[in-house]
């Protein structure tokens, strides 16, 4: 069966650099997918192939059964595809409903209408509340993006991803930085999209991954390592290994018994 | 309460032929043609975020359409403005194609070539401009076909009023609908916007045509009061007295180009002998000044964005988010 | 056929001596934006700067040699005095991004310009060379003035200086990377602020001392600094910012069809000029030989 997300020998190479080397995954609909590995192991150059962030040297993306390979990034957005930005990446001058606004507005096919003034698109400005609400930020509506904590802003966001009602959700590294709490919370979220939102999450926080996650693909310098449910990824020694070199260092996977 | 403000500064704007001299009158007429090509500006520069060196070529088009019109064709001033607006926005779609495909620096670079090379066409299509003497002898405008010349300043002045306000009033529109939040958002962001879909092309050339369109109808009231137009008005100076007027007045505010505006004109032209003739200096200065003291840089952060339905009665919430963070 | 040609070489010659004065001005704009991305709109201001010190010094024609020695050494000072000073006063603004840096090296202009105004007044100034320069050679067959092709001599030893300096000295290999990488060069200990001010003032000081070489080609008049800044931007987009190759090619060719231009087509020369730089900008956003991502 073919997934929502497919890659087929995604590479790229900078010169003589290889920084990802015939990455084939498939992420199936409403799969939460992330993909895990050690740094350096071409999971940023990855989200940037399959977002559109950059071209591949060679290999495909074929997203929704369609070939995107060579279509622009707001393409991709417009067929389905909704990213955070590892770094914050927000309307700083606009209050924060604005900011979902943006997005829902270009939903309803409003992003190049003249007339109106903004606030009047009712249905628009609802639409961006509800999302709003959906990441908890309903209380903060007004206040400048500029403004939020840390947590506030990767709420926002995710917000921003969400508007569009996107089919596949890809987050890049979206608990960097984030307390414990907050970590949770985000994982609290994720949880709450069910099915009807696929995820491809590239994530560093190895609890977040295994509470969250339905399939694991690992990266090793710029390949494929594993592939495959959580619990056979925790128990690969491949795994491991490439992670923490030769020490077997089993906290990393296991939790502390209770 | 800005309401009240803003009908006060309109009821005094509106009866000033009544309290001062023609030559008063005159300079205000001026003040107010030039402030429209601000404002065109302001939209583009400090809501759009795509700072241009190159606004003196839609506002001189139109300035030699409405002079050529006069000329040649008719003396009616609605229709020269609206052709000269046509013209402004056919010259920025023109080269607006190409040059909203660069950004930041390289559009800069880009839009004062554009620039240059229509101040050296105004300057060598002799035919047509009348080379570097220009034309002059422009015919007087009448308001209506068939009417009688304007000759008095303050009639004049209450036209080219008339029209920077309706112009300036389909600008403010433009600037609080969804495409000025979208805008907005390609000015602060312009990846994310990509990220969500937008394709940005459209909103940027859109808006460099208004601005052009804009630049152009500024052009045909300047050229009604000065009966006038040469090559100067197509120069570098002009783009960037423009700009200074934009930074002056706070980028975003279009209240604040306007002032701007008023600002540029009046030590250019009006302080300008008090000065020495050292006008431009003394603007040079206010520029220096204007750009150190502006709180946030071109990405222009003073928050003028209504926000939702249940806007702060107060006024726009404070831009460093002071009272923001308090409110959890 | 003979005096085809000699036409024709005439005119190439030409282009070569106001190629080589658009060098000077292009390649410090250049590298200014190389190191800092800031455009120094104030560039051309001090070209003029220059192109007055030589009217002060050698304007009557009776100093010789010896006043445009005094200019130059004049130039070389004020000009790296101003760069230094642009630099100091550009800083504070680089957290808020290169636009209002940019801005701020407009207003620089404007003020140098209406100074310079108050001072020499706004007729046309024209410069004589320096008495034995002031002939003529005789080039394929025709009068050629001397004092250009000195120019040519002198603007292709300074570019050799400048390349020596920027692709084989170590402060340029400095420069150089911190174009590439700034914050890596700073993890290395270097002071980038104290280089890019020498940059800057380098960048400035070329531009001077150009003005000063070119005084007799071009004279000194207001609204030269304009003509100056946007021929020099025209040069540096189409040869790509931040090289002294891409300043050198870029000036070259402009210099051709500038003068080639006002020979063959004078209604059309600013348009092939400026339409040469807009296809170069089309195909090759970083110019021709730039690096992407400096892309403002």
């Amino acid at each position: 069966m073919t997934g929502l997300l497919e890659t087929t020998g995604l590479t790229r190479r900078y010169g003589s650099l290889v920084a990802l080397d015939g990455v084939s995954l498939s992420v199936a609909a409403g799969a939460r997918h992330a993909v895990i590995g050690p740094n350096g192991a071409g999971k940023s150059t990855l989200f940037a192939l399959v977002t559109g962030g950059l071209r591949p040297t060679a290999g495909r993306v074929v997203f929704d059964g369609q070939d995107v390979t060579r279509r622009p990034d707001h393409a991709r957005a417009r067929a389905g595809m909704g990213k955070t930005f590892q770094h914050s990446s927000l309307f700083t001058s606009l209050p924060v409903l604005d900011n979902v606004a943006l997005a829902t507005q270009l939903a309803a096919g409003r992003g190049m209408a003249m007339l109106r003034p903004a606030r009047r698109q009712v249905a628009v400005q609802e639409q961006a509340m509800r999302q709003l609400e959906q990441v908890g930020l309903a209380g903060r509506a007004a206040t400048p993006a500029a403004a939020l904590s840390h947590g506030e802003r990767r709420q926002l966001e995710v917000a921003l991803a969400l508007a569009g009602s996107p089919k596949l959700l890809l987050l890049d590294e979206p608990t960097a930085g984030m307390s414990a709490a907050d970590s949770s919370r985000f994982a609290e979220l994720v949880e709450s999209l069910g099915a009807a939102v696929t995820v491809l999450i590239i994530e560093h926080d190895l609890d977040v991954v295994f509470r969250l996650a339905t399939r694991v693909t690992v990266l090793h310098l710029g390949r494929v390592l594993a592939d495959g449910a959580p619990d056979e990824i925790r128990a690969d020694e491949t795994v491991q290994r490439a992670y923490l070199g030769d020490a077997a260092l089993d906290d990393l996977f296991f939790e502390a018994a209770p | 309460m800005r309401r009240v403000a803003a009908g006060a500064a309109l009821g005094l704007l509106a009866v000033v032929p009544l309290l001062v001299s023609s030559n008063v009158a005159d300079m205000l007429s001026r003040v107010l043609a030039f402030a429209l090509l601000a404002l065109g500006l302001d939209l583009l520069a400090g809501i759009g975020g795509l700072p241009s060196l190159g606004q003196a070529a839609p506002f001189g088009v139109g300035a030699y359409t409405a002079a050529l019109l006069a000329k040649h064709a008719t003396t009616v001033a609605p229709l020269q403005l609206l052709a000269a607006t046509a013209a402004g926005a056919a010259l920025s779609a023109a080269v607006g194609w190409l040059l909203v495909r660069s950004r930041g620096t390289y559009f800069l670079m880009l839009t004062l070539a554009v620039g240059e090379i229509v101040h050296e066409l105004a300057d060598r299509w002799e035919g047509v401009t009348g080379g570097t003497n220009g034309l002059a002898g422009i015919p007087a405008i009448t308001l209506v076909p068939g009417g009688a010349p304007v000759r008095l300043a303050g009639v004049r002045y209450w036209y080219v009023l008339a029209a920077v306000l309706v112009c300036g009033a389909a600008l403010v529109t433009v600037s609080r609908s969804a495409f000025g939040r979208t805008l907005r958002g390609v000015r602060d962001n312009e990846e994310r916007m990509r990220s969500l879909g937008y394709r940005t092309f459209l909103p940027k050339y859109a808006v460099f045509c208004i601005a052009g369109a804009a630049a152009g109808a500024g052009g045909a009231l300047w050229v009604a009061r000065a009966r006038f137009v040469s090559p100067a008005d197509l120069g570098f100076e002009v783009s960037a007295m423009a700009l200074l007027a934009v930074v002056i007045g706070g980028r975003g505010s279009l209240w604040g180009a306007a002032l701007g505006a008023a600002v540029v004109v009046l030590v250019r032209e009006e302080l300008s002998p008090q000065l020495g003739g050292r006008g431009p200096l003394v603007l040079g200065l206010v520029f220096v000044a204007a750009v150190y003291l502006l709180p946030r840089g071109f990405a222009g952060t003073r928050l003028r964005w209504p926000s939702s339905p249940g806007d702060h009665p107060g006024g726009p919430p404070d831009p460093a988010g002071r009272r923001g963070t308090a409110a959890t | 056929m003979t005096a085809v040609l000699g036409d024709n070489l005439v005119t190439i010659v030409d282009g070569v001596a106001f190629g080589v004065l658009l060098f000077t001005i292009a390649v410090g704009l250049s590298l200014v934006f190389g190191i800092m991305d800031v455009l120094n709109l104030a560039h051309g201001a001090l070209y003029l700067v220059g192109a007055y010190l030589a009217d002060q010094f050698a304007g009557d024609g009776q100093a010789g040699i010896g006043g445009f020695l005094v200019a130059g050494l004049a130039a070389t000072v004020v000009g790296a005095a101003a760069g230094a000073g642009l630099a100091v006063m550009t800083r504070p603004l680089a957290r808020r991004g290169h636009l209002d840096q940019a801005l701020l090296t407009l207003g620089v202009a404007l003020i140098v310009g209406d100074l310079l105004s108050a001072r020499f007044g706004n007729d046309v100034q024209s410069v004589p060379p320096p008495r034995f320069l002031a002939g003529s050679v005789s080039l394929a067959g025709r009068d050629y003035p001397s004092y250009r092709l000195a120019v040519i001599v002198a603007g292709l030893l300074l570019a050799v200086i400048v390349y020596l300096l920027v692709e084989r000295s170590r402060v340029g290999a400095l420069v150089r990377a911190t174009v590439a990488d700034a914050p890596m060069v700073r993890a290395m200990g270097v002071d980038t602020g104290r280089l890019v001010m020498a940059v800057f003032a380098f960048g400035v000081m070329l531009a001077c001392l150009g003005g000063v070489l070119g005084a007799p080609v071009l004279g000194a008049y207001p609204g030269l600094d304009e003509r100056v800044l946007i021929l020099g931007l025209v040069v540096v987009v189409l040869g790509g910012l931040g090289s002294v190759g891409g300043a050198f090619l870029g000036a070259m060719v402009i210099g051709q069809v500038e003068v080639l231009g006002v020979s063959l087509l004078p209604q059309y020369a600013s348009f092939l000029v400026f339409g040469t730089m807009a296809l170069v900008l089309l195909a090759r956003p970083a110019g021709i030989l730039g690096r992407a991502g400096k892309l403002g």
